[in-house]
């Protein structure tokens, strides 16, 4: 059975590296993507859109509905995840691997985390905030916001982060990241543009059509934050605990 | 910043290299855990792979979600089922 595994994953490698053949080389200037797509982007993405990161303008305004569905993506993950996992009674013959039992807590541990847990949860505010300048953005930042609260509970406890952290609350953020998303496309579609037509909030902020195509990218942005954060906690919570939230790693 | 192809190319076929090979041993080890382990280092490679194609963003991404994230997803997984695999 495994060498019949294995011919079939060498064949579907060969056919794969023959197929590789057939590409474009890299960065060949005759193809679709470099000959009308991707010098609009490069050439109009600072007065379109005044944001000198194209990946992020690319990711959260071109392609905003796409990133949009990413973030649902994340979102049915996590509940889907929960759904299957989670249950509401301790089950009594819960199977962990013999695993060092902690007997009291590790003080060189929890001091270092107290101290690079701040730092961690600011570095990832930066990165969702200055994702129009640097690489990062909404993923990253939210990915990162996570692994904070992933670590305290590790270091800690996992009742130590959901004492502080409800699993209602988790939920309620996990919904209101992408709500925001959809809600700043539903503004403008309300006010007579397009879904994720961020031109359309100009008029009711005040500001240059540009300006809103950059502060319309930073709200979707703070919403995919929301949203990760709150799931990848979720997911740890559910997976490490298995299921019923009692301890973590 | 302009695209080279001769910059490094001895440490693109290292990374190359490391990746299969920690793809590979990934798949042979029978213990889950260090499979997760070596998934994370595979990760960090996959990570350097991007930063050299000037995929800084995916980078990034790589490195939080890749080789941060998941692998403390995976092995709190690993450590709630039988952690030998059967081949």
């Amino acid at each position: 059975m495994k060498s019949i595994a294995f011919l079939i994953t060498l064949a579907a490698g060969i056919l794969m590296l023959a197929a590789s053949l057939d590409f474009p080389d890299w960065s060949a200037p005759t193809t679709p993507a470099s000959t009308h797509l991707s010098p609009h982007y490069i050439e109009k993405s600072i007065e379109e859109t005044s944001v000198p990161n194209l990946v992020t303008s690319v990711l959260a305004d071109y392609r905003g509905y796409d990133t949009m569905f990413e973030t649902v993506v994340i979102f049915c993950g996590g509940i889907t995840v929960l759904t299957l996992i989670r249950r509401t009674f301790i089950r009594k013959d819960k199977y962990i691997n013999p695993r060092p039992v902690r007997e009291d807590s590790d003080i060189i541990l929890q001091s270092a985390v107290r101290i690079l847990v701040p730092l961690i949860q600011v570095f990832a505010l930066y990165v969702v905030a200055h994702g129009h300048h640097s690489p990062g953005g909404g993923f990253q930042g939210g990915v990162i916001l996570g692994a904070s609260f992933i670590l305290l509970s590790i270091a800690y406890d996992l009742k130590f982060v959901l004492k502080r952290l409800k699993e209602n609350s988790i939920l309620f953020f996990s919904i209101l990241g992408v709500t925001i998303y959809a809600g700043i496309g539903l503004v403008s579609l309300f006010l007579g543009q397009n879904f994720l037509a961020y031109a359309a909030w100009a008029e009711l902020l005040g500001i240059t059509e540009v300006e809103a195509h950059s502060h319309g990218m930073l709200g979707v942005e703070i919403g995919v934050a929301i949203t990760v954060t709150a799931i990848m906690l979720s997911l740890y919570a559910d997976l490490s605990s298995g299921g019923d939230l009692d301890e973590g790693l | 910043m302009s695209w080279d192809s001769s910059f490094l190319w001895q440490f693109d076929i290292l990374l190359l290299l490391m990746v299969i090979i920690l793809a590979v041993s990934a798949l042979a080890v029978k213990d889950l855990v260090s499979a997760a382990v070596i998934f994370g280092a595979y990760s960090f490679i996959m990570c350097l792979l991007w930063t050299e194609m000037l995929a800084v963003d995916v980078a990034f991404t790589e490195a939080a979600v890749g080789a941060g994230v998941s692998t403390v997803l995976v092995l709190g997984t690993a450590l709630h089922i039988k952690r030998k695999s059967k081949d």
